[in-house]
């Protein structure tokens, strides 16, 4: 049983390391085909030294366009004027993104779930309201952004709520699935109790949505981290993320590989924040039926 | 066949009274206007009987039940439950409910399925545990009271179920086909776990199915009905000994009584096709 459950949960993580290193080998291959010169004077100190000459030009796999793998890894270690490392500067940035990303996260989930549990007792205000929450998505999150953060006249929390923005959405769209994802047999039956709205919605609806929801949530996390980079643009805030992307795209001639190791950064917070949601799912999900089919 | 007044129980007072009930759904496409699932129902059960209701499927079985549980309403006709309303009854939590399929909910434990209708009602968290365990035991299932109920065998699921409808200490229990998911040997040894649990808190059961012997085995009443429009064909006393055992099965009485449930059953099959024939005679002639 714990050999199946540890293989259970390794295989997918050898699953992602293979396409990882994958992509990367065809980042290496492209810039080996068409990239510039790569010239290394003895390897890792092996004495082995590597000159080629690609037989190719691609005009996207320069060095400034396309670094190599190693030097964006490289850049990490690299110290600034005040003697911190890029890795560092990068960290404590994330840390900043991360929390507003948090704050915006649980703000969207509660109102998105708020939101759908209003709309399904009100049918009426369903079909009302619907439409108006699908269009208040059209509009690019970069129109919307300075409204909010400018208007707000708040740092952080101006940035928190550019997160909300986006992360109600797919809450309340999952939430609204999930809460008429019920047994309607079950539903008979706490009528037989004659159980409340409220019971009903609390004992019935709220546990029968919570595979909806966090598929909800699994979408809505890294739209809360996207959110939170967004809305620290218009008033460029200082700490997080936004400006150590903006300060990679301003450099980008001198240095490229301080930008390609600020989106690292970005999407490592990413897809933290899904695996953690993913993981908070499999917790609060365990008791439930497995898909088998013996009981099937 | 025998008037219902002569039922055993008689003198008891009566649990559930239902005086000309009739139930028409509006049917959807065919243009067929509106189906009668019943007309003209009149039936009493008194405390402590155990009354099946039988007849093919479309009979109208179920939904007499659901009008009699509340669920659904006659589209005339009155039914008094413990001399009120079916919908104050249902208020006042006088029913247990059990269906077909154990609709028991995946993210709760065993105890916490029979302990839902208790949390439902608000009763304090110690006499709900204590109530819980007690029907758990009842149903034999004490020991699985922290299992899930996808770990249970479909047999023990529906034990559960019924645990879960006595836990309110119901005065009427509604069985749906209760035992139709279930393989013959399972059923017939939950009809002998019925019994027991029927004799040690005289609820009054009514009892839904389309198993003429369980129908015979378990009952003090066998309501048979017939389709199109559903109504009731005949009534028939079961008058075997209160206390049954796998023995009861090979009784003649009990023969008896499958044959004269079979009949009745048949009766109104004949009556059927031959009202069928006859219309059809009429059409071509």
């Amino acid at each position: 049983m714990a050999g199946m459950s540890i293989r259970r949960t390794l295989r997918p993580l050898v699953g992602f390391l293979t396409v990882l290193v994958a992509l990367l080998l065809v980042w290496e291959a492209i810039k080996f085909i068409g990239g510039d010169r790569w010239h290394a004077e003895s390897v890792l100190g092996t004495g082995i030294t590597i000159d080629h000459v690609p037989p190719l030009k691609l005009p996207f796999a320069t060095d400034v366009k396309l670094p190599h793998v190693w030097a964006i890894v490289a850049e990490f270690g690299k110290l600034d004027a005040e003697g911190t490392t890029t890795a560092a500067r990068l960290a404590r940035a994330a840390v900043f993104t991360l929390r507003n990303a948090a704050i915006g996260f649980i703000l969207g989930s509660a109102i998105g779930l708020g939101l759908a549990i209003v709309l399904v007792h009100i049918r009426m205000l369903e079909r009302a309201v619907v439409p108006l929450i699908v269009a208040s998505q059209t509009i690019p999150i970069i129109a919307i952004a300075p409204l909010i953060v400018i208007g707000l006249k708040a740092d952080w929390f101006g940035v928190a709520i550019v997160s909300t923005y986006l992360t109600f959405f797919p809450v309340t769209i999952a939430a609204l699935r999930g809460l008429r994802a019920y047994d309607p047999r079950a539903l008979e039956l706490m009528r037989s109790y004659a159980a409340s709205p409220a019971a009903i919605l609390r004992k019935l609806r709220l546990p029968a949505a919570r595979p909806y929801l966090f598929t909800g949530f699994r979408i809505a996390a890294p739209a809360a981290v996207v959110g939170s980079i967004v809305g620290e643009l218009p008033s460029l805030i200082q700490d997080g993320l936004a400006r150590q992307i903006i300060t990679g795209m301003q450099y980008y001639s001198l240095d490229a590989e301080y930008l390609w190791a600020a989106i690292v950064v970005s999407s490592v917070l990413g897809i933290g924040v899904y695996l953690l949601v993913a993981g908070a799912e499999a917790w609060v999900l365990r008791h439930e039926r497995r898909i088998d089919p013996a009981t099937a | 066949m025998t008037s219902p007044s002569a039922a055993p129980g008689g003198g008891r007072r009566p649990v559930v009274e239902i005086a000309g009930v009739s139930k028409a759904f509006s049917a959807r496409g065919q243009g067929a206007g509106r189906v009668e699932a019943l007309v003209g129902i009149d039936l009493s059960v008194r405390e402590g009987e155990f009354v099946s209701l039988i007849g093919p499927s479309g009979c109208g079985k179920s939904t007499l039940l659901r009008i009699i549980g509340d669920l659904t309403s006659p589209s005339s006709g009155t039914v008094t439950v413990n001399g009120k309303s079916a919908s104050r009854a249902r208020l006042d939590r006088d029913y247990g409910m059990v269906f077909q399929a154990p609709v028991l909910f995946d993210w709760r434990t065993v105890l916490g399925n029979v302990e839902l209708p208790l949390e439902v009602m608000r009763t304090s968290a110690q006499d709900r545990r204590r109530r819980a365990l007690d029907n758990l035991a009842l149903v034999e299932l004490a020991d699985f009271a922290g299992h899930h109920p996808w770990q249970l065998s479909g047999g023990m699921q529906q034990r559960v179920a019924i645990a879960r409808a006595l836990a309110v200490d119901p005065a009427i229990l509604l069985m749906d086909e209760p035992f139709g998911a279930l393989d013959e040997m399972t059923r017939e040894r939950m009809n002998l776990e019925l019994l027991k649990i029927w004799d040690r808190t005289g609820t009054t059961i009514v009892f839904v199915t389309h198993s003429i012997a369980e129908a015979v085995f378990l009952s003090t009443r066998v309501v048979v009905m017939s389709p199109r429009p559903g109504r009731i064909s005949a009534v028939i006393d079961i008058d075997l000994p209160r206390e049954r055992s796998v023995d009861t099965r090979e009784m003649d009485k009990y023969f008896h009584l499958v044959t004269e449930v079979r009949e009745a059953l048949r009766g109104e099959e004949r009556r059927d096709i031959d009202a069928r024939r006859v219309a059809v005679e009429g059409l071509s002639g």
